[in-house]
């Protein structure tokens, strides 16, 4: 199996496709950076605009910590439909060249055939991650230091503090890495259904956006619907980044206020990629190989 | 006419030694304020806002004769409400330039205290009237309320324990009025639906804060450098 996967990932980093995701996210960073860097006062000033009426927030409030999280918060939106142009020709790029029924001749089953193109999959998005990982964390933490974490949510702010961070933000990307599989595994389902890329990846986008928007508009029908799309739980990850406070208003270092929501979102996910899967060995096992 | 001119030069006599017992007894206290020419001291600085969730913070707090205050976290972001906590004791002691009306009694924490109005005599003062609650056996000021033309009114409550001999109190509760924080959902990207809806009581007391700040370790008189102020 793990010959297979070596391989399956060889043949994915051989395509010059497999880096526009990575040259896509490291210029997204990179203008993101350059941008906070030069003018990065005005946009916090603009920010904190509600907050300073009232009160005053002194120290270093654009930091490393600070920025990662606006690269997250922009970002995790987008890089699905980075993960769709990979996941999503992994069959169909096979019989688009001709080569898939000629890899179904050698002497493994269909099934194990399939679950390597699925992990050497998982593996490119995963490493996607890391690469933002280290471009978005960091990579910030290096250009603009660290310092406390001030998040304006949309009824309250919460200031964490220093040394509570950090570990936020490695569990904060393997929640990340638990929703891209989800995309990577939806692109990987479509990719069965042609024998062209170009109908996968744009399906694929196509239904990221369509339930994006679903999960995002707030009009009352909607919200019966929202809890099984699994686009409404990929932004899970923020929910890291929220404070217990206790009865005295003091904020408990270390804790997360809503940890079952986390676990619920991450279910959710877990039971989209089981699917997803599972549904395309059952159809690739049944599909005659025609190209 | 003689006996109503007598009584009227007494009603005078009256007002006049009341009052001058109000400015008497701010200056006693000013005088005991006046010991300490600079302090630094450590503290835990504890804000609470209900649209805030913030830790507790180590603070140093800095003073220096006769209106330097500074209030520095010890690293990290801070929260301060906007221009009060440089609204101090001392500094508000700064100025001789005031008029002290009495304006009667008041138990503050279960101790008698005096209450006097300080209005500055100089129109262009930040401050536009202080309250003051003082204890006046141990000449200590246990709450103090004060109106500023920039920053609203804030209220400062004082506790006092070994430091009280020096007028410096071991804890401050600093009230201040907040406005309502909300932001639109499409700026925070936040896009699920269980906002909270707030009652009236719990939207009251979003427009009132408090900063507590527990001092501990005072070094009084020990000399501080004016670079610290700035």
């Amino acid at each position: 199996m793990w010959t297979l996967i070596q391989i399956e990932l060889f043949k994915i980093f051989r395509r010059p496709r497999t880096y526009i995701a990575f040259a896509a996210i490291t210029g997204l960073i990179g203008i993101i950076q350059f941008g906070l860097k030069l003018d990065g006062d005005a946009y916090v000033d603009f920010m904190m605009r509600d907050i300073t009426s009232s009160i005053t927030v002194e120290g270093k409030i654009l930091n490393g910590y600070q920025v990662c999280y606006v690269v997250l918060q922009v970002l995790l939106v987008h890089v699905p439909l980075l993960i769709a142009l990979v996941a999503a020709d992994m069959i169909s790029g096979e019989a688009n060249m001709g080569t898939l029924r000629f890899m179904l001749t050698r002497p493994i089953s269909r099934t194990k055939f399939l679950l390597a193109k699925f992990m050497a999959t998982v593996a490119y998005t995963l490493l996607l991650l890391v690469w933002l990982a280290v471009l978005a964390l960091f990579v910030n933490m290096i250009l603009f230091g660290t310092d406390d974490l001030f998040l304006l949510k949309s009824q309250y702010v919460v200031l964490l503090k220093k040394d509570d961070i950090f570990w936020r933000y490695v569990w904060a990307f393997g929640f990340a890495a638990l929703a891209m599989t989800t995309v990577a595994s939806l692109g990987f389902l479509f990719s069965l259904f042609a024998e062209n890329s170009i109908g996968p990846i744009v399906a694929t986008m196509s239904v990221i956006i369509f339930f994006t928007i679903l999960s995002t508009l707030n009009i009352p029908v909607f919200n019966k619907i929202k809890p099984f799309l699994f686009t409404t739980h990929m932004i899970g990850w923020k929910e890291f980044f929220d404070i217990k406070v206790n009865d005295a208003n003091e904020a408990i270092i270390g804790s997360i206020q809503n940890p079952q929501k986390i676990i619920n979102s991450a279910l959710v996910l877990v039971l989209h990629i089981a699917g997803f899967v599972t549904a395309s060995v059952i159809v690739f096992r049944k599909k005659d190989i025609l190209s | 006419m003689r006996r109503v001119i007598l009584l009227l030069i007494t009603c005078h006599l009256a007002l006049t030694a009341f009052s001058q017992d109000m400015t008497a007894l701010v200056l006693k206290v000013k005088a005991k304020l006046d010991m300490v020419n600079d302090y630094e001291a450590e503290g835990r600085m504890k804000t609470d806002v209900a649209f805030i969730k913030a830790p507790i913070g180590k603070v140093r707090v800095f003073y220096k004769k006769p209106n330097k205050f500074r209030l520095k976290k010890d690293g990290g972001i801070s929260l301060l409400p906007k221009g009060g906590v440089s609204v101090n004791m001392n500094s508000i002691f700064a100025t001789t330039d005031f008029v002290a009306l009495a304006a009667g009694e008041a138990v503050i924490s279960g101790t008698k205290t005096r209450v006097v109005k300080l209005l500055p005599v100089n129109e262009n003062s930040d401050i536009v009237l202080t309250t003051m609650y003082i204890e006046e056996s141990n000449l200590l000021v246990r709450k103090m309320v004060t109106t500023t033309r920039e920053n609203g009114t804030y209220e400062m409550e004082l506790t006092y324990g070994q430091f009280a001999q020096y007028g410096l109190p071991d804890k401050v509760v600093f009230g201040f009025n907040t406005k309502d924080y909300k932001l639109p959902k499409g700026i925070t990207l936040e896009f699920d639906d269980n906002e909270k809806q707030l009652t009236d009581a719990e939207k009251l007391k979003n427009k009132k804060g408090r900063v507590e700040i527990t001092y501990t370790n005072y070094q009084i008189n020990k000399g501080i450098s004016d670079s610290v102020f700035k």
